[in-house]
């Protein structure tokens, strides 16, 4: 992280369906001894008392930016509360801000791209989002708020796992791959998740896109903790495998799209392409973001995206026999797969 | 102060800053007001500093936490902050508290009637007017308010909100106005002369409404947020911040600024933070981001240095009223007072 990036205030965005279980989880935040203070930007006072942090009440005030873009939306209330807060600089070391489980988490990560004293100030640091075990399945039936809330998310507390059985864990694991297959996935009870699992992720430093593998080996890791967690409940062996035996969906109609190449990339071609793509296709992606090997150059470039705005650099040297190899992801709806992957094919150096 | 470079055209550029008495605050600072002949630092939290000639510093407790907001007729200042109160300071140091929020919902914005000592203050979307001993009036507008401001004359208010701003009468029921245009609309002043509107929005443009017709003005071409404006003696130009020159709009004619060009005056390499225009002589100060001040005549924008760069941005400038005194601090509160 650079310097810059370092001394900005992080800021977690804490999404989640109705009931899923975020006070919860921000409650144990804040509960936990570990000697910071939040100032926490809620939608309805009352739920959580604790004296020592910043509570602040806000209205989602979402407004359109006269620039152009279409679906640049921002939390007009943040930037607000944001200005504000920048007064008391000093006085509390993270900002959460707890969505209503209705909303669409775009427009908040909107502003910390397009609000130029907000930028100066706070850093993006990850959208957390807690889902129900039992319910998200069928919420991403009926709920299109859910289902943004799992596309857009960087992390995705899966809660309540102790109302459902192995199988419906399964499926509902399958149907949040399905869409968003990049998230960090913790499953837990009543939102029993490592401070470090949810907090200070980084996942919008350009720094640290490193890691746009699909999360699936770690949750591996996770399982096998879990199991010998429980193994006195008599949980089985076959956990073991379920890399293997993991149910597949496919999301009607929000998925993800992962493109790769071991060829080197014109730059000339792939910027405008890129350029043109969100703005074209921009209100259908959500999330997006990549590791670039240029031709003729020899450093990473790195972007990361939220529907039409976009955030890129040069990174650092690609290192000695280091796999040159350029990777991207789109999470959006109704993604224009063929025309997406015969863009890209065109930017990579004959 | 070895990083000053002045323009290569302005090689002999007057300077004052052996003039200024340093004033030191050790608070962060986001506005300067002048009551009686004490400069009031309003802090970023809970304290305002008075100033003397001498340069003693004086703190004043007003608020609880941080102070959002803050509007003076140079007789007192009235403040709202994020403890959900309205309170009053005036030139003896007296705090007064005058409003609570019943929720204790911050204090967004207040304004201070010219003359008449009204005041009004919003929480939220609701903004609320009190006249000396008539009961309070409150209207609630669309969404939250992002800026209040007091018509020259009569008791009307201007609330700036997203998507437009709203003219209120408020001893006249049902009379609120409300003047359209899309986006989200913070600081709000009316022209001296009563006659033109004029919003700071989200976007770096302002935005402005002749209130005879509501025509509209379109205000662009800023690189950054305007956030801070002033009226010139007489109310011919307005002075803006928000880029690297002090963007003045005429407004001397029936059309204002339509269909004309600013005037820039004082470039530097840094964005201009704040501008004050001086009460009564064509001849603002202006404050930028690298903590320069400069004197600039309207005239034919000659500069005279007040305080030279290389500190954080500065975050208040003002005069007293009969323009003999210019005070001014950074936002760590290192600042000065100049004596003309």
């Amino acid at each position: 992280m650079s310097e810059a990036t370092a001394s900005k205030i992080p800021v977690t965005v804490l999404t989640g369906y109705l009931g899923a279980g975020k006070t919860t989880l921000l409650n144990r935040i804040l509960s936990e001894n570990h000697g910071k203070k939040y100032a926490v930007i809620v939608n309805e006072f009352g739920e959580i008392g604790i004296d020592n942090d910043l509570i602040i009440g806000a209205d989602e005030e979402v407004f359109e930016m006269n620039n152009g873009c279409i679906c640049c939306t921002v939390r007009g209330d943040l930037v607000r509360i944001m200005d504000g807060l920048m007064k008391r600089k000093g006085k509390f070391d993270a900002i959460i801000v707890e969505t209503t489980g209705l909303a669409d988490p775009a427009p908040v990560a909107q502003t910390f791209f397009v609000d130029e004293d907000v930028q100066k100030n706070a850093r993006l640091d990850a959208v957390v989002t807690v889902a129900d075990a039992k319910w998200l399945s069928d919420r991403l039936k009926d709920a299109p708020e859910a289902k943004n809330q799992i596309a857009f998310a960087d992390v995705i507390v899966l809660n309540k796992t102790d109302l459902v059985n192995k199988g419906e864990l399964a499926e509902v694991e399958a149907r949040i791959r399905g869409i968003n297959p990049y998230a960090k996935l913790h499953r837990t009870e009543r939102c029993s998740v490592a401070l470090a699992d949810v907090l200070d992720r980084g996942a919008f430093d350009l720094d640290r896109i490193l890691d746009i593998e699909p999360d699936f080996l770690e949750a591996g890791d996770d399982h096998d903790h879990d199991h010998d967690h429980h193994h006195h409940h008599g949980h089985d062996h076959h956990h073991h495998d379920h890399g293997h035996g993991l149910k597949h969906y496919h999301d009607e109609d929000m998925q993800s799209l992962s493109l790769k190449t071991d060829k080197p990339l014109d730059p000339n071609v792939f910027m405008p392409w890129l350029q043109n793509l969100v703005q074209v296709e921009g209100g259908k992606i959500l999330r997006s973001k990549g590791i670039l090997a240029f031709h003729d150059d020899d450093d990473r470039y790195v972007f990361q995206g939220v529907h039409m705005m976009l955030e890129g650099d040069h990174q650092r040297k690609w290192k000695e026999g280091e796999k040159r190899e350029s990777r991207l992801v789109f999470i959006g709806r109704e993604l224009p797969e063929k025309a997406i992957r015969e863009g890209f094919e065109s930017c990579i150096v004959s | 102060m070895k990083e000053f470079t002045p323009a290569p055209d302005s090689a002999s550029i007057v300077s004052v800053t052996d003039r200024v008495k340093p004033v030191a605050l050790g608070m962060g600072v986001t506005s300067v007001y002048f009551l009686g002949d004490r400069a009031a630092f309003v802090g970023g939290e809970e304290n305002v500093a008075f100033v003397d000639g001498q340069g003693e510093v004086t703190k004043v407790a007003v608020h609880g936490g941080g102070i959002l907001s803050a509007a003076s007729d140079g007789k007192r200042i009235v403040m709202g902050g994020d403890d959900g109160k309205v309170v009053a300071l005036d030139a003896r140091g007296e705090v007064t508290l005058l409003a609570t929020d019943p929720k204790r919902r911050w204090i967004d914005a207040v304004a201070l009637q010219a003359d008449g000592g009204a005041f009004a203050w919003s929480a939220g979307k609701v903004a609320t007017v009190k006249s000396g001993k008539a009961e309070e009036k409150s209207l609630e507008v669309p969404s939250t308010v992002g800026g209040l401001a007091f018509a020259p004359k009569g008791l009307r208010l201007a609330i700036a909100h997203y998507n437009g701003a709203t003219l209120w009468f408020p001893n006249m029921e049902g009379s609120a106005e409300f003047l359209p245009w899309a986006g989200s609309h913070h600081a709000v002043t009316f022209s001296p002369d009563n006659k033109f509107l004029v919003t700071a929005m989200h976007e770096p443009a302002l935005h402005g409404w002749r209130l005879a017709d509501n025509r509209h003005m379109r205000m662009t071409g800023y690189p950054g947020r305007v956030r801070s404006m002033s009226w010139s003696a007489g109310g011919k130009g307005l002075a803006t911040s928000g880029a690297d020159t002090v963007i003045i709009w005429p407004f001397g004619s029936k059309d204002g600024p339509m269909g004309k060009e600013p005037a820039m005056l004082a470039p530097l390499q840094a964005r201009v933070a704040v501008v004050a225009c001086h009460p009564k002589n064509d001849i603002l100060a202006a404050g930028y981001s690298d903590g320069t001040v400069l004197m600039v005549r309207l005239e034919d924008g000659a500069e005279i240095l007040v305080r030279r760069n290389g500190t954080p941005p500065v975050a208040a400038i003002g005069w007293n009223a009969k323009g003999t005194l210019l005070a001014f601090a950074d936002e760590n509160g290192d600042g000065g007072l100049l004596e003309l």
